[in-house]
Parts: C-alpha cells; sequence; structure tokens
C-alpha cells in the first residue's frame, strides 16, 4: 500500500508542474500584459499615466525578464504560498481571495457527496427494477439533468425560491455575515443558503453517475455467479449487496476523477449567475481585464483542487479493491 | 420436457403383426451435397453485407436513435435555409413592440375553423410601474400569409432575397416567441442562432476527431516512450476543469478579431481541450487491434505502415469513432452556450443560442419576460437529440454483436 501511495505522488508532481507550465502559457498568451492594458485605458480615457511608477513596478514584478524567469519566479512564488500580486486589486493575491477558494472547495466538495448520496440509491433501485415505469421516468429526468445548461436551472431555481418560499438565496451566506471569521452562526447561513448550487452544480453529474451505475450493476448481475446465488435460495438483497454491488462501485469512486473538473466547471459558470462569492465570478473579471497572477491562481488553485481529488480517490479505490493495489505495487 | 418421458421402447425383432413394407421411394433430382448449407437469399444478403450496411441495419431498429436521427436531420437542414423560415430578420427591430409577449397561433374564430392567425397587440404604458402592458385584442384577426415577400435578407451573405415560409399580415405582427429588449422577433433569432450553435459542434469534432486521430495514432502506432509521454500529456489535459479553461482561452482571443474569425477561434478552442477522450479511444483500439491475426498477416505479406493503418486497422474502428465524436457534440453545443452566457463566446452580431440566453441573465427577466428563455429549450431538444443518436450508434457500431 505504501509503494503505491509513493508511486501516485510521483506521478502527481509532474502532473503539476506540467498544469502550472500550461497555465502561465495561457496568461502570457494575450499580446501585452496588465500595464500596457492599463495604459492604454488611462490614456483612452484622457488621463496622464505616471509612466515611472509604472516602469517601477514592471521591474518589481519582472515583467522585463525573459519568460523562463518570470515562470520560475510565479512558480516559485506558489510553492511556499504566495499567490503574486493582483494588479486590478492593487494587493497581494491571497488578501484579494479571502475565503473564495475555500468556500470553492466546499461547495465542490458538497456537491460531491450529494452526487453520491442521490447517485447511489437510485442507481441501485433504476438496476433492480430495469424497464419499470419508475426505471422509465428516472432515465427521463436523468437525461433532462444532463442535457440541461446548469446556469438557466440556478436561475430559474432561484426565481421560484424566491416567490414561493419568499427567501432570497442569491449568494452563499447571509450578508451581515461577509467578512467575517468563521462562527457558528455563518456556518448555518452557509448551509441554507447552498441547496441550490449544490442541486443546480451536481444534477448534470447526478445523472451521469446514476446512468453508470445503472449500466455496470446490470452487465453484473447478468453474470453467471449471481444466478447460481439466487438458483441456490440467497435472499435476494443479499445476493445483490454480498458481490455484484460492490464490484459496480469501483466505476463509482474512481469517477472522481471526471465528475470533479465537472463540478469545478459547473460552479463556476453557476457561481456567476448566482453571484456566489467563489472563484469563478473574480475569474471571469480577472480574465476580462487581463489580471494574470489573479486568474492564473485560480486556474492553477481549480486544477490543483482537481488533481488532488482523483489521488484521493485513487487511495479509497485502492483500499477498496485489493486487485488495484496488488497490480500497482508489482508494476514498481 | 415432455418429449424426454421414457417411454417403454417396442422390442426389436420381428414384429408380430407383420404390416405391407413402404413402396421403395427413390428421388431422381441430382444429388447436391451442399444443400444443407446452402442459404436463403436473406441469409446470403446477411452475411455479404459491408460491415457500414449491416450498421445501417442495426440503427434502423433502435426506435429512439431513428426518432433522434429525425429530429437532427431536420434541424440541420433548417440552418441551411434559415433565412427563408425566420418570420423576420435577425436585426429588424421592431421598436413599437419592445418586449412583446409571445403571440399564439389561432386556427378557431368564433366557432369556426379559418386559416392561421394571430391577434394584433393592444398596447398601453404603465407609467406608475413603467411597464409596458401588452394585450392581445380579440378584434384585430391577422391571418398569416404563407410563400410570401417580407423583410429582404441576403441567402448566405450572397443572394438577395425576400421570399419567406410565413409572414405577419400587413400591417400585422408575428412574434410566435416574442421580442426582446430591442424588439427583434426571438423566433427569426433563434433560428438564425442555430446556423452557429449547431455548426460550433461539428468544426468542434472535426478538430478534436483530427487531434485525437493523429496523436492517439501516433501513440498507439509507435508505444513506448512516446506513448508514456503523450499518455502523460492527455491525462493533465483530462484533469483539467474545461469551462476555466475554456474561459481562460476564449478571453485571450483579441477584440480586434471579426466575428466570424472568433466563432472558429471559439470552435478550436472547443476541439483543442476534448481530444484527449479520443486519442484515448484510438490508442487503446490501436493497441488491441494491432495484435490481431489479419494485421499480422498483413505485415507478413510486406504492407507498410501507412498501409497497415490506413486500410486495416482505421476501417475497425471507424464507427466506433464516429459513435464516440457524435456523444462528444452535444458537450460542445453547451460549451459554446456557457461561453456566449458569460459574453467569452461568440460575439454579436453574430448570433447563437447562448448569445441570445445571455439577455435572460438576471432574475428579474424570469420574473417579467420569461419567453426570453425559450431559447434553452432548442438546446435542451439538440443535445437530447444527440445523445440518444449516439447511444444508438454506439450500440450499431459493433454489428457482430
Amino acid at each position: 500500500m505504501l509503494s503505491y501511495i509513493v508511486h501516485r505522488i510521483l506521478i502527481m508532481v509532474p502532473t503539476l508542474i506540467a498544469i502550472s507550465i500550461v497555465i502561465f502559457t495561457i496568461i502570457n498568451l494575450p499580446p501585452g500584459n496588465y500595464f500596457t492594458t492599463y495604459i492604454a485605458e488611462l490614456q483612452g480615457s484622457g488621463e496622464t499615466t505616471d509612466l515611472a511608477k509604472i516602469q517601477f513596478l514592471e521591474k518589481e514584478y519582472g515583467f522585463d525578464r525573459p519568460l523562463w524567469q518570470q515562470y520560475l519566479y510565479w512558480a516559485g512564488g506558489l510553492l511556499h504560498g504566495d499567490l503574486g500580486y493582483s494588479f486590478s486589486y492593487d494587493m497581494p493575491v491571497d488578501k484579494v481571495v479571502g475565503d473564495r477558494m475555500l468556500l470553492t472547495a466546499i461547495v465542490s466538495i458538497t456537491t460531491i457527496i450529494f452526487t453520491y448520496l442521490v447517485a447511489f440509491p437510485i442507481g441501485i433501485y433504476s438496476a433492480t427494477h430495469q424497464y419499470s415505469l419508475s426505471d422509465h421516468l428516472l432515465t427521463l429526468l436523468g437525461f433532462l439533468g444532463l442535457a440541461t445548461p446548469s446556469f438557466l436551472l440556478a436561475l430559474v431555481l432561484l426565481y421560484f425560491s424566491n416567490v414561493y418560499l419568499g427567501i432570497s438565496i442569491g449568494g452563499l451566506m447571509d450578508p451581515k455575515y461577509l467578512d467575517q471569521p468563521w462562527s457558528w452562526g455563518k456556518v448555518l447561513s452557509l448551509m441554507a443558503h447552498m441547496w441550490i448550487p449544490v442541486i443546480v452544480i451536481g444534477s448534470a453529474g447526478t445523472a451521469a453517475m446514476i446512468r453508470r451505475l445503472r449500466a455496470n450493476l446490470l452487465d453484473e448481475l447478468q453474470k453467471q455467479y449471481v444466478v447460481t446465488a439466487r438458483a441456490k435460495g440467497l435472499h435476494p438483497l443479499r445476493a445483490l449487496f454480498k458481490y455484484p454491488l460492490r464490484m459496480a462501485l469501483n466505476p463509482f469512486i474512481s469517477d472522481i476523477g471526471s465528475l470533479l473538473p465537472q463540478v469545478i466547471s459547473g460552479a463556476a459558470i453557476v457561481s456567476v449567475v448566482m453571484s456566489l462569492p467563489t472563484t469563478g465570478p473574480m475569474l471571469l473579471s480577472a480574465l476580462r481585464s487581463q489580471d494574470m497572477y489573479l486568474a492564473g491562481s485560480f486556474l492553477m488553485f481549480m486544477a490543483f483542487l482537481t488533481v488532488v481529488g482523483v489521488f484521493v480517490s485513487d487511495l479509497a479505490l485502492a483500499l477498496l479493491d485489493p486487485r488495484i493495489r496488488l497490480q500497482a505495487g508489482r508494476r514498481q | 420436457m415432455s418429449d424426454l418421458t421414457f417411454a417403454p421402447k417396442p422390442p426389436y425383432g420381428p414384429a408380430e403383426d407383420a404390416v405391407e413394407p413402404l413402396a421403395h421411394y427413390v428421388s431422381t433430382a441430382p444429388y447436391d451435397p451442399y444443400a444443407v448449407e446452402r442459404m436463403t437469399p436473406a441469409q446470403e444478403r446477411f452475411y455479404v453485407a459491408s460491415q457500414w450496411r449491416m450498421v445501417w441495419w442495426k440503427l434502423q431498429r433502435h426506435r429512439v436513435a431513428v426518432a433522434a436521427g429525425v429530429i437532427l436531420l431536420a434541424m440541420y437542414l433548417g440552418i441551411t435555409v434559415c433565412e427563408f423560415l425566420a418570420p423576420y430578420g435577425v436585426d429588424t427591430r421592431n421598436t413599437d413592440f419592445i418586449y412583446a409577449p409571445p403571440q399564439p397561433v389561432h386556427i378557431f374564430y368564433q366557432g369556426r375553423v379559418v386559416e392561421p392567425f394571430v391577434f394584433g397587440f393592444d398596447y398601453r404604458l404603465d407609467m406608475k410601474r413603467l411597464e409596458r402592458i401588452y394585450t392581445p385584442d380579440l378584434k384585430k384577426r391577422q391571418t398569416l400569409r404563407f410563400f410570401c415577400h417580407g423583410d429582404g435578407y441576403k441567402f448566405w451573405g450572397l443572394f438577395p432575397g425576400d421570399l419567406h415560409l410565413a409572414c405577419p399580415a400587413k400591417g400585422g405582427q408575428l412574434f410566435l416567441l416574442g421580442t426582446d429588449r430591442l424588439g427583434r422577433d426571438l423566433m427569426s433569432r433563434m433560428i438564425y442562432g442555430a446556423r452557429v450553435s449547431l455548426t460550433v459542434g461539428l468544426v468542434g469534432v472535426a478538430v478534436s476527431l483530427t487531434l485525437g486521430i493523429v496523436i492517439g495514432g501516433i501513440a498507439g502506432y509507435y508505444g513506448g516512450w512516446t506513448d508514456i509521454l503523450i499518455q502523460r500529456a492527455m491525462e493533465v489535459i483530462q484533469s483539467f476543469p474545461h469551462l476555466p479553461l475554456w474561459m481562460a482561452l476564449s478571453a485571450i482571443l483579441p477584440v480586434s478579431w471579426s466575428p466570424i474569425l472568433v466563432y472558429f477561434g471559439i470552435t478550436l478552442i472547443l476541439g483543442m481541450i476534448d481530444w484527449p477522450h479520443l486519442g484515448r479511444a484510438v490508442r487503446s483500439k490501436l493497441l488491441a487491434l494491432r495484435e490481431e491475426d489479419f494485421c499480422t498477416a498483413a505485415v507478413l505479406m510486406g504492407a507498410r505502415p501507412v498501409r497497415i493503418i490506413g486500410r486495416h486497422l482505421l476501417p475497425s474502428f471507424t464507427s466506433h469513432l464516429i459513435a464516440s465524436a457524435t456523444l462528444m457534440i452535444p458537450g460542445m453545443i453547451l460549451g459554446e452556450t456557457a461561453l456566449s452566457f458569460l459574453g467569452l463566446g461568440v460575439r454579436p452580431p453574430m448570433t447563437s443560442w447562448g448569445v441570445l440566453l445571455s439577455d435572460a441573465q438576471n432574475i428579474n427577466v424570469v420574473a417579467l419576460y420569461p419567453w426570453l428563455m425559450a431559447p434553452v429549450a432548442t438546446v435542451i431538444v439538440a443535445v437530447l437529440a444527440f445523445n440518444f443518436f449516439g447511444d444508438g450508434l454506439r450500440d450499431a457500431a459493433d454489428p457482430y454483436h
């Protein structure tokens, strides 16, 4: 098991380095940098610019150095928690970001838990009641969940909860808790506000998960050992839970790899619509104003969350399935 | 099981009651030793059918997939003639009818069946709430005209014309899905928007198909270090949340680009991020097929790699590739919609369903002008149709099963 963990970590590090290079390339692709945009903007509005100050800043943040040095400076900063400097907010990125990254992580993880809690029973039910009316209905519902753009679902849910429940649920917490230190009341307020984004972001993933679990379980249930178990008079529930379900569970865990990017993608756009204090809206504005360190930190954080999530899911899978952990050990 | 019951057998030997033996029968037909193996014409047709014909037969049996295919075909035929289908031009402003609600088409008038018509509007400005109030005027019956001359347009931007499938009555209106904040007919704009929204997926998939086949093919055929490097690269791209990456890439498209360049930029971006999925499929299929006997036979006969890949390997999994490519289109349509909704995708004056939906960005719209969300219905239909059609194709792709 230990060798498996080491093996996975050894894979994870180059992946993160490659991702950081990709992100750095992307944020450097647009011609010019924040300062050239800024100068053009100021000159466009007829204001005079303090060129000396800008030159000083450019030098300070290494814009005059070759790209690979800029990258090393940026990546080195990331390693000890220095996320760089946000030029549009005129303060360090970690100050600008504040709670946003933590909240993004909370929303994403809650969404995944929600996905599992919903998809698990429904998937089993659908597979054991194949082609029943409720199975067809659930399949239809799942397809609709897959096909509806999440941002519109968010709008409609916002509207209905406003009209019928009489609560305003934009944002992630009561305005009075914003910029406050964490307290019990803040946590409760967060929970009361979080259910809509969680449902909206999770709908597509849940639908996909139900379909996959159903297909896997159906494949497994047709195998001969299950037929034998049934024929010998094993209790139907036991004949379901003892082996077939455990076999069908594998993709359930390993799917975090595809579920997590999907959830983070969904969260990015839903949070713009619902103005959640997460990374999505700020990423959008940072991209628009070419605030490269801010945008880069957000992208890096999202990728980091994904990679770590996949790592955790691989560990869980290895714990669950001895075949994987033994095979990986042998390969080394 | 009843024929397996053990009835007592009659004893062998001379029968007690001797019966007249049957007359000896000899067939005069010529002896044909292959009579048993001969096939009926239907069977023969099945066994000599090409793979594509069998895929087609199997697909036809999949009812839902056929229905989805028909819907898709209709949609794609529609976008070739959207100037003719749309009652108004894409940018025609009806300044007297801003935020007008949809007008339903009626065929019953005072208990009689009449030609299709809509009711005209009574318009009043509520100064207290600053709200435009439109009420259908039951006296103004406006009969629709068909195959009529209406707003002028340039067909495909080339040939001038003004023929429409349906037009409002002279001096009347025909807002089947209402109008937006500039008084533009939403129905017409949705028909024009389909041109961008539906082709984005096709072009994007063409891009990722090319990338996937080339890069996945290289990894699968050469193996070794190349394979490991390409696999890692694909993992890196796949482990990245797509939407933020799309956002970042489309944010760097220069503002000075023309809408048509932006459109191609967006499709390129959509395709560039999605190819690892196809690349993986190509690679694993190549690895498996490389070991097949027919491939070894080709190698022994002296075929070159290009011929082996092109003539023997590719055709064996083209149908699978097409099926997985079809299943990728809905993701791209949704991606374009999301990007345009955020204002990072296709830019006006070009219209797509996402651009139209960006008018419905806040909760007020849902409350006051819910018809502005109509484009989402076409998005859902297109995405579902592609999903069902792709599922059917995937099942049919392996006709020997």
